[in-house]
């Protein structure tokens, strides 16, 4: 049985028409887009209309973006670039980030500066007001994710740029869950960074993005050859950058009617899942989400088992975060949200993308309601007093 | 996958994998997962303890291994984390015992409220009808077929049955050990026909957590990093009294032990017990450690009730000890007193007592005492 897919914050599949332009790229269009001859030319050719994609996707100008491996180096390169810039200085960020942007700034925190990582609300949103508030004179940067890849609730980024934009300080936003699902405008976001990653928009694994406003000062992460305006040493890796051009026009074409038929999806997925499951609760209902996202609590269920019982009837889900070995351990994310560990333990991430259905989806249903009802029920002589405490609690 | 399936327990050494691969050769529907038990980079920098973590429980390479072996074996395979329930009730009781001047055995809590617990309700919960592991012990059923009854490996060497006496019945009706009947030399020979990348991965010995062998440093760390006070040292004193030195705690000691003592003496002197309420380590020669008579508390009996009567049983006070004949006696309040034929040579509080009629296991219980 072919799995039914609904992890698409984890990674997505290749678009067809990524997969056509890498596979010309790797065998005509081939060369190092460095070397004057003619292969030379035809790669850089195919690296600057990816960058031009790139650029229209988030309204940019074309030498406004820097490719690098993903998403990952993208927000290093952007904190770790203007922090460097700012020795033992003061960074703002949130307690919602992606590791990528958490742990550098951890790292950071370890290295000398001071980092102040910003709480959130029940809803699982960051206030423009506190980021007013945390900002010091010595400070260099506000990083904040634009929807986290578990919650997916939307941040109120435009408001924290007016509030980075009157304190003069420089603001990161880390778009990787954004970007090809909702209209992203880094004029309008009044951004100096921001971060994509190409596997998460139907592009290829190992590719990504930073948008560096024109006239932002930032120190390379590594040094050697004079690529990308020098801020991004070593040869690109033009066939998966060309993918990940391709994957932007097509996100950028089909952004508004995909973002319309995926929340209707997502939507309908959600009432039939508290009608149909008892107790069931969708974290960050009442707040604006990324479309294709949904994250729901199942009280007395360990997220970890429902995934697997998922994962054996052939429907991928997601759960919390893993760590090195694999296992889940309870969302920072949620955490922070102030849900309890047992709850935090009891959500799933359902994430739709373009191969979703309605007939798909219908099946994941039934198949959920019967592996919750499964999981919760309390098999008669099975050590009932030894049962985890989350399910108990 | 559909109806019924076994879950094995996958830890990435030789034992659990050559058992997932004898079950999957008999065609049974398998799923294997590895348990995420103890996070070793907790510990890690804390003084006495290695910075960068490492150790052997739940270490990235063991994962890597049980993963590769399940996809070489083609069988879904997943990490799943119990490193809540680890902790409650087999660290932390680790080190409690410790400071209550008793030696632990891990392992068995871990057998008993862990794997056979925690674990093996997710498993059933995912339907498995069965829990295999890669435990050298045997279950089987009485003649009458009312009772499961845990029997010792037919490897005597390897035997671990000394781990799993607290098993219940409920636990016993799901068990699968599929090494019972074979010897370490013929899973060892198997996992390298079948090609498994583990054939040649060394035995574990050590205590899974415990980061090498110093466990007294991996205590004073964990007390460190739940800010406990560190344990107070004591008085080493004599059977009359005398004292001898001062010791660093009373967790840097069990019955029996000669070395560390760092006391001079004409003899050998060897720790014949801890008394956690004064502190006090007492030591003598190696002839007062022998003693006929132990009491235990906790009384775990496999077949379900106690017997009503005394019985004749050989006992083994410690995993590498050769049961000896004895008496067994139940104590009100789930007690047990057993009397040996000859002395038995440091029997040590905190460790179980398990009783044996040939290769059947009658069951156990937590020593308390040498009388």
């Amino acid at each position: 049985m072919p799995a039914a897919y609904f992890d698409h914050n984890a990674t997505t599949p290749l678009a067809p028409a990524a997969w056509e332009a890498m596979r010309a790229a790797y065998f005509e269009q081939f060369g190092n887009a460095s070397s004057i001859h003619r292969q030379g030319q035809a790669a850089k050719a195919l690296l600057e209309a990816a960058r031009e994609s790139v650029a229209e996707l988030l309204g940019a100008r074309p030498a406004e973006i820097v490719f690098t491996s993903g998403g990952t180096e993208a927000d290093n390169l952007a904190i770790q670039g203007i922090a460097a810039l700012h020795p033992g200085g003061h960074l703002v960020t949130t307690q919602i980030e992606h590791p990528a942007a958490l742990n550098t700034c951890r790292e950071l925190e370890q290295r000398g500066w001071s980092v102040t990582y910003l709480p959130v609300n029940a809803q699982g949103l960051v206030s423009a007001e506190d980021v007013r508030q945390a900002l010091r004179p010595d400070t260099a940067l506000v990083s904040v994710v634009v929807a986290n890849n578990e919650t997916s609730v939307i941040q109120p980024i435009e408001e924290i740029a007016a509030v980075t934009r009157a304190a003069k300080v420089a603001l990161h936003v880390d778009a990787v869950q954004g970007a090809g699902k909702l209209p992203i405008d880094v004029r309008r976001l009044s951004c100096d960074l921001l971060s994509i990653s190409g596997h998460k928009l139907y592009g290829p694994q190992g590719t990504g993005a930073l948008y560096v406003r024109r006239g932002t000062r930032l120190q390379p992460l590594f040094y050697g050859g004079h690529h990308e305006r020098e801020r991004r040493a070593g040869t690109e890796n033009v066939p998966g950058l060309a993918g990940l051009g391709a994957a932007a026009r097509l996100a950028a074409a089909e952004l508004a009617s995909e973002a319309a038929r995926l929340t209707e999806l997502r939507d309908r997925f959600e009432r039939a899942v508290l009608a149909t499951i008892p107790l069931a609760r969708v974290i960050g209902a009442g707040a604006p989400r990324v479309p294709n996202t949904s994250n729901i609590c199942f009280p007395h269920v360990e997220g970890e088992a429902l995934v697997i019982a998922l994962d054996l009837a052939g429907f991928c889900v997601s759960t919390g975060a893993a760590c090195s070995s694999g296992a889940v351990e309870p969302s920072h994310v949620l955490l922070a949200m102030g849900l309890p560990r047992h709850e935090a333990r009891s959500c799933l991430r359902f994430s739709f993308g373009r191969s979703s259905d309605w007939p798909q989806i219908e099946a994941l249903l039934a198949a959920l309601a019967a592996a919750v009802e499964r999981l919760r029920a309390l098999s008669p002589g099975w050590q009932p007093d030894r049962e985890p405490a989350e399910a108990r609690a | 996958m559909s109806g019924a399936i076994t879950v094995i327990a996958m830890s990435g050494g030789v034992d659990s994998s050559t058992a997932a691969a004898l079950l999957h050769a008999q065609g049974e529907p398998l799923v294997g997962m590895t348990m995420q038990l103890w996070n070793q980079r907790r510990l890690a920098g804390l003084p006495g303890m290695p910075q960068p973590a490492r150790g052997r429980c739940c270490s990235l390479e063991d994962v890597h291994d049980a993963r590769r072996v399940a996809e070489q074996l083609g069988i879904p395979h997943y990490v799943v984390n119990y490193e809540e329930s680890f902790e409650r009730d087999v660290v932390a009781a680790f080190a409690a015992e410790y400071r209550a001047g008793r030696t632990p055995v891990p392992c068995s809590r871990c057998n008993t409220h862990v794997k056979f617990a925690a674990f093996a309700a997710t498993a059933r919960r995912l339907g498995a009808t069965r829990i295999a592991t890669g435990h050298y012990a045997r279950v089987s059923r009485d003649p009458a077929g009312n009772r499961y009854e845990l029997r010792r490996a037919v490897d005597a060497a390897k035997d671990q049955t000394y781990f799993l006496w607290g098993l219940t019945q409920e636990q016993l009706a799901v068990a699968c050990f599929p090494l019972g009947e074979k010897h370490k030399r013929e899973v060892r020979a198997l996992a390298a026909g079948l090609g498994l990348r583990v054939a040649d991965k060394p035995d574990s010995h050590e205590i899974c957590f415990v980061p090498g062998t110093d466990y007294a440093a991996f205590l004073d760390a964990y007390a460190a990093e739940r800010g406990e006070d560190p344990e107070p040292g004591g008085e080493l004193v004599s059977t009359d009294g005398r004292v001898l030195g001062r010791h660093r705690g009373v967790h840097h000691f069990t019955v029996g032990q000669r070395k560390g003592l760092g006391i001079a003496a004409g003899r050998p002197l060897y720790v014949l017990r801890i008394e956690a309420k004064t502190r006090r380590v007492v030591v003598g020669q190696d002839a007062e450690l022998l003693h006929r008579t132990l009491v235990a508390r906790g009384a775990h009996w496999i077949a379900g009730a106690p017997p009503s009567a005394p019985v004749r049983v050989e006992a083994r006070i410690r995993n590498r000890h050769a049961p000896a004949p004895a008496w067994a006696e139940p104590l009100p309040g789930g007690g047990l007193r057993v009397v040996f034929d000859q002395p038995q040579r440091a029997i040590t509080p905190g460790q179980a007592v398990v009783l044996y009629q040939e290769d059947l296991v009658l069951g156990g219980a937590w020593i308390d005492a040498a009388a």
